[in-house]
């Protein structure tokens, strides 16, 4: 592996590590010290330089070893990726949408070249150079959908949008927050978004939907969501729990530290224009609590956060039982000052 | 939270009488660049500057969609309307410099039908001509019935005979043919889509015609975009940003909010897409609501206006803007 | 008789209503168990849908078998079936071959309900046009999130899964695609603590 990229895994002896350089960027998700939901939508336009903000898809020191787990985790469950008949066109839509950003963007990596349909794909850190026919499934060894979303990190579903509504028929999902998407696809907005607790009354998916209804293509959007989990496992599906559930029962006031991770999900939807459809990335980003609280400011926050939580909230994000933990942790950190507004370190 | 996608500046490329009514437009952007690719039944918003008067109005793309060389509209001759077709007609001229929307879809295909059965009146065929282009380079099942006042106005007919043959189903008004709906209906196949654009009339038609029949609602899709109509002229309060302004006879009240300088939303500015929804804070009168996104509820109460097309009578009306 | 009561709807879960003669050209009712009962209000108020009426019915998993009262409603076609896998070919057939105008009515237990309106989706129809009406069990089709199976019929929760094994407790979170509920693992954190299980689902 070269040099910008880890050598690391995300299960068994869980190597995953953060650079002082990718802490630094990790993108804390809480503006103020308490955390309730909000539809909290911005356009997603480019960032400072070096932030995750800075390229439509982020790549980052975890990329490589990122893809090298998605693709065990496919190996032994192909569910995890599916696109119902009828999304194949949004497919080509996502296709095309990350390699133009990518190449674009990352020059060095990433080189897209077409000649009419005749497309020629380079991806250096993946060693991948692939010649095919932009429309034309059966010169890619998947299909679109599925070949280019083993090489970018990060969830992706695709939603067709119809009857005023908009339905989740593909995706690719295997660094999820605890939900299926073989359960879920062919789902409404809201039948999908049914378990979350809270939010239904608070009319958030009413207002998140009529908004994304009219999200028009070149003025894609951005959001953060963000979960709790124990050790660096990216895979924390259902379909696995009973692999993953006992780990969350082991961790103890001295492996804290190192085993909690804040999960942060980027957000990103985009409007594809071929199919009318809606791309919805979800970028997992994982940082241990020891690696947190270097930054002073998080680590005041978070505590807040973590305290101040609804215990609903709490039990849907999976951390109750391990929230006593994380707070004996963190409050030594949380001397009461003032934190400033906003996602900034300080 | 805003939906803007930057505007497209073009020039125009290329402009065609196709018959004495319509005129097609072709647009490539000023950069020499690639226009968006689009999804069959998008319509872009043409800015006019129409000798001091800014009108917008929306047009069904009629390119290919994977054709991002150009853009291109028809437009059929309003004579009777607030001026925007008699611009495009009248005064653009290749080479002009106008400013488009970014695509947007009001009028989608549904990707799952087994079978997409087209129904076009008059100008109302330009949508479907992007959809068929789209369909055929997917491989999708689809028909068009498409009904012309006569052979002279049937706009584009002898280029989809040619490229679809069969598929295409002329009816001229003027020898009497009419679309036999009842029987076309009757006959389709489980999981048919039906998709109307054309007159009032004809999407009224279609609709009752297919729900006598047990079509369900969700498999039959029109679009209709209304011309905001000519009225009084009337007083508007608007609260936000501390403004009154007079919306001219033959302006929308959407355009005179815009005229004073205001940032409002909108997509279609025909009462199709909600975009442009705004509460009403007080009215002491009668709006005149023109659009099809409120419903029959929300229209009575008053509570809420779509500028782009709907109107006012009455002393007085406050609008959180 | 019953006209079951919801608790408040889960936002991912159907709606059901009451059926009523609905305008086409064709009419076709799947029910099962005391789902019967719904079809013959509605042919019996509705004499003149019968000659363009075809019934596929599947005895309850309860025993509870109301083909006689079906059959002499005299509609065109009528058949009984051991089960709702056993009617698939059929209704895909009758499905296949359709056209737009088609009437689907659907009683009965939820998990046949859903497995009706997937199949009619299957065949191009929105999800909407299938017309609902829940009689009898409120037993639950919950599919294992771990291993994919569907267990039919499940009154327990939690319950144990009958292709893996696994104690699953269900989750108030329905596919339509899969007719199913959720069943997700009970005790995942803590191997082998199981609750006794309770009767939820009658």
């Amino acid at each position: 592996m070269s040099l910008d990229f880890n050598d690391e895994t995300f299960r068994g002896d869980f190597t995953y590590r953060n650079s002082a350089k990718a802490i630094k960027r990790f993108p804390f998700p809480f503006p103020e010290d308490s955390y309730m939901y909000s539809v909290n939508m911005e356009p997603h336009v480019p960032g400072a330089v070096g932030s995750v903000f800075e390229h439509m898809f982020d790549v980052d020191e975890h990329y490589v070893s990122e893809m090298r787990d998605r693709a065990q985790v496919l190996a032994d469950d192909p569910l995890r990726c599916q696109s119902l008949p009828h999304m194949e066109l949004a497919g080509w839509d996502l296709l095309e949408l990350i390699m133009v950003s990518k190449a674009r963007d990352y020059p060095h990596w990433f080189e897209l070249h077409r000649d009419g349909n005749q497309w020629h794909w380079i991806n250096r850190p993946l060693q991948i150079d692939q010649k095919f026919t932009f429309m034309d499934a059966s010169t890619l060894p998947y299909g679109p959908m599925e070949y280019i979303t083993r090489q970018t990190q990060g969830d992706f579903t695709l939603q067709d949008q119809r009857d005023d509504d908009l339905w989740i028929e593909a995706g690719m999902v295997t660094t999820q927050a605890d939900w299926s998407l073989d359960f879920d696809i062919g789902m409404s907005f809201k039948q999908w978004h049914a378990p979350v607790p809270l939010a239904h009354q608070m009319q958030i998916f009413d207002r998140a939907l009529k908004f994304l209804l009219k999200l028009q293509h070149g003025a894609p959007v951005r959001r953060f969501n963000w979960t709790m989990t124990v050790d660096p496992l990216l895979d924390t599906s259902p379909e696995n729990y009973p692999k993953w559930g006992p780990d969350k029962t082991t961790m103890t006031a001295e492996t804290v530290g190192r085993r909690q991770h804040l999960r942060v999900e980027l957000q990103t939807l985009h409007r594809l224009p071929r199919s009318n459809a809606i791309a919805f990335p979800i970028r997992c980003y994982l940082i241990s609590f020891q690696d947190l609280v270097t930054v002073p400011k998080w680590a005041r926050r978070l505590h807040r956060v973590v305290r101040d939580i609804p215990d609903e909230l709490a039990t849907y994000k999976g951390f109750i039982r391990n929230k006593p933990l994380m707070l004996d942790y963190l409050a030594p950190f949380d001397d009461g000052a003032a934190t400033s507004p906003g996602f900034g370190v300080e | 939270m805003s939906v803007g996608a930057p505007k497209i500046p073009v020039v125009v490329a290329e402009v065609v009488a196709v018959n004495d009514l319509i005129k097609r437009f072709r647009f490539v952007r000023r950069d020499g660049g690639a226009m968006p690719v689009f999804s069959g039944g998008a319509h872009v918003v043409v800015e006019m500057d129409d000798h001091g008067t800014r009108r917008m109005n929306p047009y069904s793309l009629m390119s290919h969609p994977a054709d991002s060389a150009g853009f291109e509209i028809s437009v059929r001759r309003d004579e009777a309307g607030r001026g925007g077709s008699l611009y495009m007609h009248n005064h653009v001229r290749v080479g002009m410099e106008m400013v488009l929307s970014q695509p947007v879809n009001l009028f989608p295909l549904d990707a799952r039908a087994k079978k997409h059965l087209l129904i076009a009146g008059g100008i109302g065929i330009t949508p479907f001509v992007a959809q068929m282009a789209q369909l055929q380079a997917m491989g999708g099942r689809f028909e068009l019935h498409y009904s012309v006042r006569s052979p002279a106005l049937g706009a584009y007919v002898d280029r989809l005979r040619d490229h679809y043959g069969p598929r295409v189903h002329v009816y001229h008004d003027e020898f009497g043919e009419k679309i036999d709906l009842a029987t076309l209906l009757k006959s389709q196949p489980l999981g048919t889509h039906v998709y109307v654009c054309g007159p009032k009339g004809m999407i009224a038609w279609v609709h009752a015609t297919a729900r006598a029949m047990g079509w369900p609602d969700r498999a039959v899709h029109s679009e209709e975009f209304l011309a905001p109509p000519v009225g009084q002229a009337f007083e508007v309060q608007l609260a936000a940003s501390g403004k009154s302004i007079t919306v001219q006879p033959n302006q929308s009240l959407l355009e005179a909010i815009e005229a004073a300088g205001i940032e409002a939303p909108y997509l279609c500015r025909g009462g199709a897409c909600g975009q442009c929804e705004t509460d009403v804070l007080r009215c002491d009168g009668i709006i005149e609501h023109n659009d099809h996104w409120l419903t029959d509820d929300q229209k009575a109460s008053n509570t809420k206006i779509m500028p782009c097309v709907s109107r006012f009578r009455g002393a007085a009306l406050i609008l959180d803007r | 008789m019953t006209k079951t009561e919801f608790e408040p709807a889960i936002p991912s879960r159907p709606s059901y209503g009451v059926l009523s003669p609905g305008i086409g050209s064709a009419h076709l009712f799947v029910a099962d168990g005391e789902g019967a009962d719904a079809v013959c209000d509605l042919l019996s108020a509705a004499d003149g849908l019968k000659a363009a009426s075809h019934i596929i019915y599947v005895p309850g998993a309860n025993g509870c078998d109301k083909s006689t009262a079906l059959q002499a409603l005299g509609v065109a076609q009528f058949h009984r079936s051991p089960s709702f896998a056993a009617a698939l070919p059929r209704l895909t057939k009758v499905l296949a071959d359709a056209h737009m105008g088609l009437q689907i009515y659907t009683a009965g237990t939820e998990g046949l309900m859903a497995q009706v309106a997937a199949a009619a989706q299957a065949a191009g129809l929105p999800y909407e046009a299938v017309q609902m009406e829940h009689r009898g069990s409120l037993a639950r089709r919950v599919q294992c999130v771990h291993c994919k199976g569907v267990t039919e019929n499940v009154t327990l929760d939690p319950f144990q899964c009958s292709h893996c094994g696994l104690s699953l407790f269900v989750r108030d979170h329905f596919s339509r695609r899969l007719a199913a509920f959720q069943g997700v693992c009970i005790d995942a954190e803590d191997p082998g603590q199981i609750p006794a299980s309770v009767e939820r689902f009658k």
